[in-house]
């Protein structure tokens, strides 16, 4: 899977890197604000009051 | 040249080799625990700086709309009495009319105050909220709120490192209304009893302004809850000035951070 990644992305290794290192950047960025805190509530289903 | 050729070489050795099921599945683990690993730095960490600033902001503002951009004086340590508190009507589900400032949680510690304990429109996202129907701030009965100890910003992360005679502020656009923690008490996801105007007691008359904080106990999960009672001293009408105790996070609005 990485591999054939590795094998599609174009140019020599550093720009193969650089391209990478957006790519993750642009991947934790869309888990930190959109997934993550939609996924939240739902793992963590902390209820802090008293009820019946 | 030499390493066009060197990865054209290796590129062909790879493309004959067979595709491998458990070498793809191994990696999608891999990512998987990644990114698992990755949620949990993110919920410890970052989302509780995040929102903790962001409920403090959102205090603020609320302060500094009931100053309507007018110094913060501060009142004096001798003062006459301010009479009986200034009680106001509770506001509409979800509206935010207070901020709490405690001391012990911190030097610059101000969280807004919402109507209503519903977790989606208050508690993970506002801070703290106001159970409805029970006593508002300066109120005789019980003045019962509760917030997260842990996640959606922290609220109530120390809530059992509270000392007697610790104070809480309820700030409000009347003023600021001073509790003095007394104690706390342990309870289940049921023990609704602390919500009654006098504590545990079904049916009693109040006579004193009291004050319940409920909170996740133990740390951490949602078994049971703790509870902090506070009792009410005394308050400050804002036209008088803030009490002195939260005097950096009253006035210094700006550099309070």
């Amino acid at each position: 899977m990485y591999a054939a990644l590795w094998r599609v992305l174009p140019g020599p290794a550093i720009v193969r890197i650089l391209i990478l290192l957006v790519a993750v950047a642009a991947i934790v960025a869309v888990l930190f604000v959109w997934v993550f805190p939609w996924v939240l509530p739902l793992v963590t289903p902390l209820d802090a009051t008293v009820q019946q | 040249m030499v390493l066009e050729d060197g990865r054209r070489v290796r590129r062909g050795a790879k493309q004959r080799r067979p595709v491998s099921v458990i070498g793809i599945l191994g990696e999608l683990f891999i990512t998987t625990g990644l990114i698992v690993l990755l949620f949990l730095v993110w919920q410890t960490w970052v989302n509780n700086i995040v929102m903790s600033n962001a409920q403090r902001d959102d205090a603020q503002e609320l302060s500094q709309e009931w100053n309507k951009g007018e110094a913060v004086k501060l009142a004096p340590d001798e003062r006459a009495d301010p009479g009986v508190p200034v009680v106001a009507t509770a506001p509409a589900q979800a509206v935010a009319f207070g901020t709490l400032i405690v001391p012990r949680f911190g030097a610059n510690y101000s969280r807004p105050i919402a109507e209503s304990v519903s977790l989606q429109r208050v508690l993970n996202t506002q801070g703290v909220g106001h159970y409805e129907g029970t006593q508002m701030p300066g109120e005789i009965g019980n003045f019962a709120v509760a917030a997260h100890r842990t996640g959606y910003g922290d609220p109530f992360f120390d809530i059992d490192k509270l000392q007697l005679s610790d104070s809480l502020y309820v700030e409000t656009e009347a003023g600021w209304y001073r509790y003095v923690f007394r104690s706390l008490e342990y309870v289940q996801a049921s023990g609704v009893g602390v919500l009654n105007p006098v504590p545990q007691f079904d049916g009693a008359v109040a006579s004193d302004r009291l004050m319940t904080l409920t909170s996740c106990n133990p740390i951490h999960t949602a078994d049971e809850r703790i509870i902090a009672y506070a009792v009410y001293d005394t308050w400050y009408p804002r036209s008088e000035g803030a009490p002195a105790e939260i005097a950096a996070i009253a006035q210094n609005l700006e550099g309070a951070g």
